[in-house]
C-alpha cells in the first residue's frame, strides 16, 4: 500500500534516475577498462618487476584479468609464488 | 587567426546539427565571422537545417579535390552577412576527403572568419577523425540518455588521445520536470561520469522542431527557452561569465500533494 502511495507521489526509491546512472557507471567502468591486450601487458610487466623485490614468482604462470560482477569491477591477479627474498628486509633497509 | 570548434557526440540524434547551427547563428547574431562546415559526407543535413539547401552548387569534396576555389562553395546565410556555410557532398561517402586535406580546409577558413564551426558525423570512423583534423577545440553533445552519455564518454577518449585537450559538454534535450521526478539523469549526474567542464543545457523545446521546419535556427526566436540556452552558450564560447539558464519548474499538483503529506 505505502509502496502504491510512495509512488504515485514520485518518491519511489527505486527511481530510474537512480537506475539509469548505476548502469552507466558500471558500463563506463567496463569500457574504459576494455584496455588493449599491450596495455594490459605493460601493467603485467610492471607488476613482475615490482614483485620481484619481494618475493619470486612464476612469471609464466601469472594470470592478470579484470573480472565484472553485478556492483564492480575488478582487477584479479594470480600470481604464483615460488620464493619469499630473504634479503628483502635488508634490502629495504640499505635504501632507507 | 579564429577557433576551429568541432560539433560532436559520438551517437547519432543527440542535437550535433542543430547545435552547430544554432551557435553560428549566435556567433554570427554578434557580429562574429562564422562559417559552419558540415563534415557529415553522404548524410548532410546543415543545409537544411540552416534553410540553405537550395543554393547550394559546389560543396566540400569540389572544394578539396579542387574541382572549385573555397570561395565559391562557400554560401551565404539568408540572414545575417558574416555567416556561410560550407556544405558536405552528398554523393560521395567519408573517404572522399581526408584528414590531411580537412587541416588545409581548416587553416584556410580560420583566416578568413573568427569561428569555424565543424559538424561532425555520428560514429567513430573516417568521418570522425576527418571532422577533427583542423579542430582546435571540441564540443561534445549527450542527452540525458544512458546510451549517449556512453557514447559521448567513448569519444572523449578518442578526443584526449587526438590531443584535443578540454572538451566541453552540452547536455541536450533535459526535461525538468523527468528530472524533478527521478525518471531522468540531471546535470549533475552526468557531469559527474564524463568529468569534463559543462558548457551549457539545453531544455527540451518543442520549438526546435518547428523550426528546422522552417530552417530557422530556433536561437533566432526569443520565445524559444532551447533558443535561450544557445545564445548562453555562445556567450560562452566568446569567454563570459553567464549564468546556467534556471530549469526549475513550476509547482505541480504533485509537489503541493507532497507538501501536504510532508515529504518535501
Amino acid at each position: 500500500m505505502w509502496e502504491f502511495i510512495f509512488r504515485v507521489l514520485g518518491r519511489d526509491n527505486s527511481s530510474s534516475r537512480k537506475h539509469a546512472k548505476e548502469r552507466l557507471r558500471l558500463v563506463l567502468v567496463h569500457d574504459r577498462a576494455s584496455i588493449s591486450p599491450y596495455l594490459m601487458n605493460r601493467l603485467k610487466e610492471d607488476l613482475i618487476q615490482v614483485i620481484s623485490n619481494y618475493m619470486i614468482i612464476e612469471e609464466e604462470e601469472m594470470e592478470l584479468h579484470l573480472n565484472q560482477n553485478d556492483r564492480e569491477v575488478v582487477l584479479v591477479a594470480n600470481i604464483p609464488i615460488k620464493q619469499i627474498r630473504r634479503d628483502y628486509m635488508e634490502r629495504t633497509q640499505i635504501s632507507l | 587567426m579564429g577557433d576551429t570548434i568541432v560539433v560532436t557526440s559520438g551517437k547519432g540524434g543527440v542535437g550535433k546539427t542543430t547545435t552547430t547551427a544554432n551557435l553560428g547563428t549566435a556567433l554570427a547574431f554578434a557580429g562574429f565571422r562564422v562559417v559552419l562546415v558540415d563534415t557529415d559526407i553522404g548524410l548532410r543535413n546543415l543545409d537544411v537545417v540552416m534553410g540553405l539547401e537550395n543554393r547550394i552548387v559546389y560543396d566540400i569534396v569540389d572544394v578539396t579535390s579542387g574541382n572549385c576555389r573555397l570561395k565559391q562553395a562557400l554560401i551565404k546565410d539568408k540572414r545575417f552577412d558574416s555567416l556561410y556555410l560550407l556544405p558536405a557532398a552528398q554523393t560521395k561517402d567519408k573517404t572522399a576527403v581526408s584528414p590531411d586535406e580537412m587541416r588545409y580546409l581548416c587553416e584556410d577558413l580560420q583566416e578568413e572568419f573568427d569561428y569555424v564551426l565543424i559538424d561532425c558525423p555520428a560514429g567513430i570512423e573516417q568521418g570522425f577523425y576527418n571532422a577533427i583534423a583542423g579542430a582546435n577545440k571540441a564540443i561534445v553533445v549527450t542527452t540525458p540518455e544512458v546510451s549517449a552519455v556512453r557514447d559521448a564518454d567513448r569519444i572523449i577518449g578518442l578526443l584526449e588521445s587526438a590531443e584535443l585537450r578540454n572538451p566541453k559538454l552540452i547536455i541536450n534535450r533535459i526535461r525538468p520536470r523527468m528530472v524533478k521526478h527521478g525518471d531522468m539523469m540531471d546535470i549533475e549526474d552526468i557531469v559527474d561520469i564524463l568529468a569534463i567542464d559543462l558548457i551549457g543545457v539545453i531544455p527540451e523545446d518543442e520549438k526546435i522542431i518547428v523550426s528546422t521546419n522552417k530552417g530557422e535556427p530556433a536561437v533566432m526566436d526569443v520565445l524559444s527557452p532551447a533558443g535561450e540556452a544557445y545564445r548562453r552558450i555562445s556567450k560562452r564560447i566568446r569567454g563570459e561569465e553567464v549564468p546556467l539558464m534556471n530549469l526549475d519548474v513550476s509547482n505541480s499538483i504533485m509537489d503541493k500533494l507532497r507538501r501536504l503529506v510532508g515529504m518535501n
